[in-house]
């Protein structure tokens, strides 16, 4: 198969290995080394995609990030939108197509592995071109410890792209050295294919790898696809480089219309010509190498058009001598061409006036209005930009700490003046550091370059198409034209932030790397004012786009955010358990038995705890270990009622409330000794309320003899709960007098069990008789089934969360966070019994004092029970009244409050709800109702204990 | 991401830690002779300082331990971190 526009020697591609691709279902061949774009281009394919709006055909415009055209989608192998065509390394059955602005996400799930690597270094080095190379030579000489990273596949920037020379020898030559030098120094890491996508504070530097893309199908799949390095650096040498800008005229968006710079990298880099007949249209001296190359390629270059009066009498005189045509004082206005170039219109141009136009035929239009140094990573480090009036281009404007840029990212255009730039940053960044320099660290001869003539500063041509400027593209992935930001302007936008916000301009894909300048040049010209006072928009990371899944690393699946099981899970697992998550943990929500459903097993297992007996897993009940002379005086200020009080034996429930008096956290505290409490929290709450312990303790009480750690994963528990609770446990713990007398509610025993200690405490959640159990998790399944044992006579159930939620509820025992959200004390919650009134002070105490705490219409909580019997209110749901005459109060409806707890209930044979309601303890007999499907049920407050509200079950 | 210099554990990345608000707010000697506004300074009103602030920070997920620092808040460079039992810092 033949690839016309191939050159037949030359450029970094392997010549001996042909690929085959598949573009837009035509088969088509390349070479290893290509990117997509070039191998299109060699098969003579310029034309990409149409636009997102307009649907205008546009072609590749540029060789790397910056190209606005060559948007593709990537369908093997493994579908990937929006990359562009200029960026993708051609493999062996890579299948692609064009894309309209908008990409289509995979819908089969990405098997590739992502990765993310830290790493810290005395010098990063961003760049891999002469003053990157330059810079991490010097900094390798001295020992520093020094990372190189650069985004393409081979290390060598600009000069892979054109025909320096250095030391007599082709430049790649001296490249070569260098990066044989580099993978010799031990504290060198070198990277290519690394993208350094983010700077951030201190010198952290977020780069993408791709370690794989390059290899397509071919790719191993024990290697991470792409990783993100993670680099930490004193000090960070930005060699980025800079994109060249192109000049905007009427038709400027045509397939064939590329950037002059670009032309040079295809012929040099990827031996592909662009076009058989070319125009150059230039406002500076750098395109001239690209119309004397290609012509010494052997293209026709019909013409070079320089917008300057005089043009550059130098390179001028080259071209003569090649026989190529200098058109100075001219500027193209426009092009014609339906789905590709065929001419440029050439007109006169004057001191700002254009004259008639001549139609030049061409296939390629090569366009340079300048170079913009890649400032992106030093902007994103917050340094400021200053606008070079000679360059016409922003350029970094004062020293950063820790962070410098060098070569053409900081305008420094000419070879060897970026090599010794290159070498001069490095030098300051190592004597910053206080590592002296080697001794030996010589650079490469180059030739003295010729001074260029100066470059003309050129946003764009003015518009004699009649097109008003909506034909000439400032940002072609966005459509978006010199008429858009005069309608922004217009409007009355001063800021480039709001004109580009209006305009869309630089929100694309390649976030404005040719466009953005280019507005501010406009913008500034349509404004009257100087480009310096425009400025740029604010460059934010990353600089390329990077994937989500890169991103996410292995942080995914699994792995996203730990899941904490407890030493029973196998068997939870095994007994067919069905699990919810609470917070990190996984807990058995119900066992359905065959045949059930959530709410049929639910009923079972609350019946049993409630006439028989049932085992939960409460091992992930949240508990801390407070131990210290001072532990009490500890718990007395942190909890709203008087745990100092507590005998050693005996067990208390306690409230905790923040400063402001709301309720944050509940649970009971078992005194272990004079100087020692166990402290249970919610399952949610543990990690918080132990943090709190912290806060206070080192913050306010650094003076408390007391230290707080967790044990919440030292002992497991298990709730034995139900009136045959008694039986089991007198059957599984002989050593224990189980008698109410002898072990009464609310006190705790130890034994042991086979020499295993074993704590026993009389605490209830759920109203039943009950035996808490405590033991270490390494003895938790063999204790669990000595319990199972024990309780088979009496049809031990166990039950999980829901059967807890149901059995609590009934009880009214609210779950903080769920019946509570922060704005809920414990008289709100009917608990005003737990506030000790004798204690002088405690945490939260002062605001239950305030007037607004004092309101008899707080939200209150009570017991709703639907009228009908039947309706299990969602929760969440509002709850509203009917003025006096029975009808609906008029739009905005008041609401009540909300359902904060609802279930079935196998003991009260109807369902049932827990609610916050203003004034609810007041209402408490009253029908409200609640808005459902389109209709209110009628639902009766009560109070907020519906099952046992004597208490005579709790001791059997 | 920033480097936050914990008194105890030395520079560590920002994740590790969590902030505390103002620093130097105490816990008031006697709660219930305030007045119920005297009371609302105490548990809701802060400082809202542009420029450098003192804070308290905590190492949560190093140490542990809870420190103060002097923040810039428009330049969010930390210029000195102390113990809690050191004095304030005397700032320019």
């Amino acid at each position: 198969m033949s690839t016309p526009f191939r050159t037949p020697s030359g450029g970094r591609i392997d010549r001996a290995t042909t690929v085959e691709f598949t573009f837009e279902g035509q088969t088509l061949t390349g070479h290893p080394g290509d990117t997509l774009a070039s191998a299109l281009l060699a098969n003579g394919r310029h034309q990409v995609a149409t636009s997102i709006k307009l649907g205008r055909p546009r072609g590749i415009a540029a060789a790397w990030a910056e190209d606005p055209g060559g948007l593709v989608q990537i369908e093997e192998p493994f579908p990937e939108p929006m990359l562009l065509a200029s960026t993708v390394e051609l493999s062996d059955g890579l299948v692609a197509h064009g894309l309209p602005g908008q990409g289509r996400l995979a819908d089969v799930p990405d098997s590739a592995r992502y990765d993310a690597v830290h790493h810290h270094v005395d010098v990063l080095v961003v760049g891999a071109g002469p003053a990157g190379l330059a810079a991490a030579l010097t900094a390798a000489r001295a020992g520093a410890r020094v990372a190189l990273v650069d985004e393409q596949s081979e290390a060598g920037g600009s000069l892979l792209s054109g025909t320096e020379r250095l030391d007599d020898a082709p430049a790649l030559q001296w490249v070569a050295a260098a990066v044989a030098e580099l993978a010799a120094s031990p504290e060198v890491l070198h990277l290519q294919r690394t993208t350094a996508f983010g700077s951030y504070d201190d010198g952290f530097v977020l780069a993408l790898e791709r370690r794989t893309d390059h290899l397509g199908a071919a790719a191993p799949k024990h290697v991470s696809r792409q990783r993100v390095w993670r680099i930490r650096a004193r000090a960070i040498v930005v060699a980025t480089g800079a994109h060249e800008r192109p000049v905007v005229f009427a038709d400027n968006d045509r397939p064939g219309i590329m950037l002059a710079g670009a032309a040079r990298t295809f012929l040099h880099r990827y031996g592909v010509l662009p076009g058989r007949d070319a125009v150059v249209f230039t406002t500076n001296d750098s395109a001239y190498d690209a119309a004397l190359d290609l012509h010494r390629a052997g293209v026709q270059v019909q013409a070079v058009v320089d917008a300057r009066p005089e043009g550059s009498p130098r390179r001028r005189e080259d071209c003569e001598l090649a026989g190529i045509r200098v058109l100075s004082g001219a500027v193209v206005t426009g092009t014609q061409g339906v789905e590709r170039v065929t001419h440029a219109l050439v007109a006169p141009f004057a001191d700002g006036e254009v004259g008639a136009s001549t139609a030049i035929g061409c296939d390629l239009l090569l366009v340079s209005g300048g170079w913009n140094p890649a400032v992106h990573l030093y902007s994103q480090a917050r340094g400021r930009l200053r606008y070079d009036d000679a360059l016409g281009a922003f350029v970094p404007g004062e020293d950063l700490d820790g962070l410098s840029v060098t070569g053409s990212a900081a305008g420094v255009l000419d070879l060897p003046g970026c090599l010794a730039d290159g070498q001069r940053r490095a030098r300051a960044a190592l004597t910053a550091l206080a590592i002296p320099p080697a001794g030996e660290d010589r650079l490469p001869a180059a030739p003295e370059p010729a001074v260029p003539a100066a470059p003309l500063v050129l946003w764009r041509v003015p518009d004699t198409s009649g097109a008003d400027g909506s034909t000439s593209f400032v940002d072609l992935q966005r459509d978006a034209t010199v008429a858009d930001i005069a309608r922004a302007v217009g409007a009355g936008l001063r800021s480039i932030e709001h004109v580009k916000r209006y305009t869309t301009i630089g929100t694309a894909h390649d976030q404005g790397k040719t466009s953005g300048v280019l507005t501010s040049g406009i913008t500034a010209e349509l404004l009257g004012i100087p480009v310096q006072d425009t400025g740029t928009t604010t460059f934010r990371p990353p600089y390329t786009p990077v994937a989500f899944a890169a991103l996410a690393g292995r942080d995914r699946g699994r792995l996203f955010d730990p899941e904490r099981v407890t030493a029973l899970h196998e068997w939870h697992v095994a007994a067919g358990a069905v699990f919810e998550d609470v917070g990190q943990w996984k807990r058995p929500r119900h066992y359905p038995q065959p045949g059930e459903d959530m709410a049929a097993a639910v009923l079972r297992e609350c019946a049993a705890a409630r006439t028989g007996v049932g085992i939960l897993d409460g091992s992930t009940l949240g508990k801390i270990d407070v131990q210290g002379a001072d532990a009490a005086v500890l718990l007395d200020r942190l909890y709203t009622n008087l745990m100092s009080s507590l005998k050693v034996g005996s067990v208390r429930y306690g409230v905790m409330c923040g400063v402001d008096g709301m309720v944050i956290d509940d649970g009971t505290v078992l005194r272990l000794a004079e100087d020692r409490f166990l402290v249970l929290t919610t399952t949610g709450g543990a990690a918080k309320v132990l943090d709190w312990m912290e806060e206070w303790v080192q913050t306010e009480w650094p003076d408390l003899r007391v230290h707080c750690t967790s044990v919440t994963e030292q002992w497991v528990t298990f709730p034995v709960v139900g009136p045959r609770s008694r039986d089991v446990i007198g059957a599984v713990f002989p050593d224990v007098d189980v008698t109410n007398e002898a072990f009464p509610f609310m006190t705790w025993r130890d034994t042991t069990l086979d020499g295993v200690p074993v704590r026993l405490a009389r605490i209830s959640f759920s109203g039943e008789l009950a035996y808490e159990v405590y033991v270490n998790p390494w003895y938790a399944i063999a204790v669990w089934q000595r319990l199972l044992e024990a309780g088979r006579p009496y049809g031990i159930t166990p039950y999980g969360t829901e059967t807890m939620h149901v059995l609590r509820a009934e009880k009214g025992y609210p779950i903080i966070g769920q019946d509570t959200d922060g704005t809920v004390s414990p008289h709100d919650l009917g608990m005003a019994w737990a506030v000790s009134k004798k204690k002088p002070d405690f945490v939260g105490k002062r605001s239950f004092a305030r007037v607004e705490n004092q309101n008899p219409l707080r939200k209150q909580l009570v017991g709703l029970l639907p009228v009908d019997r039947e309706t299990v209110l969602p929760e969440g749901s509002q709850i509203v009244e009917f003025l006096a005459d029975g009808q609906l109060p008029p739009p905005p409806v008041p609401m009540l409050g909300h359902v904060t707890s609802s279930y079935r209930s196998a003991e009260l044979a109807r369902p049932f709800a827990l609610a916050l309601v203003r004034g609810g303890r007041e209402r408490i007999g009253e029908t409200v109702h609640v808005p459902l499907n389109g209709t209110l049920v009628p639902v009766e407050v009560t109070g907020s204990v519906l099952v046992d509200p004597e208490g005579a079950r709790r001791d059997g | 991401m920033q480097l936050i210099a914990c008194p105890w554990c030395g520079p560590r990345e920002e994740v590790e830690f969590s902030y505390g608000g103002q620093a130097h707010v105490p816990y008031p000697d006697s709660p219930a002779e305030l007045s119920d506004e005297e009371w609302a300074h105490y548990v809701f009103f802060r400082d809202n300082t542009k420029g450098r602030f003192a804070e308290r920070w905590n190492h949560n997920a190093g140490c542990r331990r809870w420190f103060n620092a002097i923040r810039d808040t428009t330049t969010y460079r930390f210029e000195s971190v102390y113990r809690l039992d050191d004095p304030k810092p005397v700032t320019p």
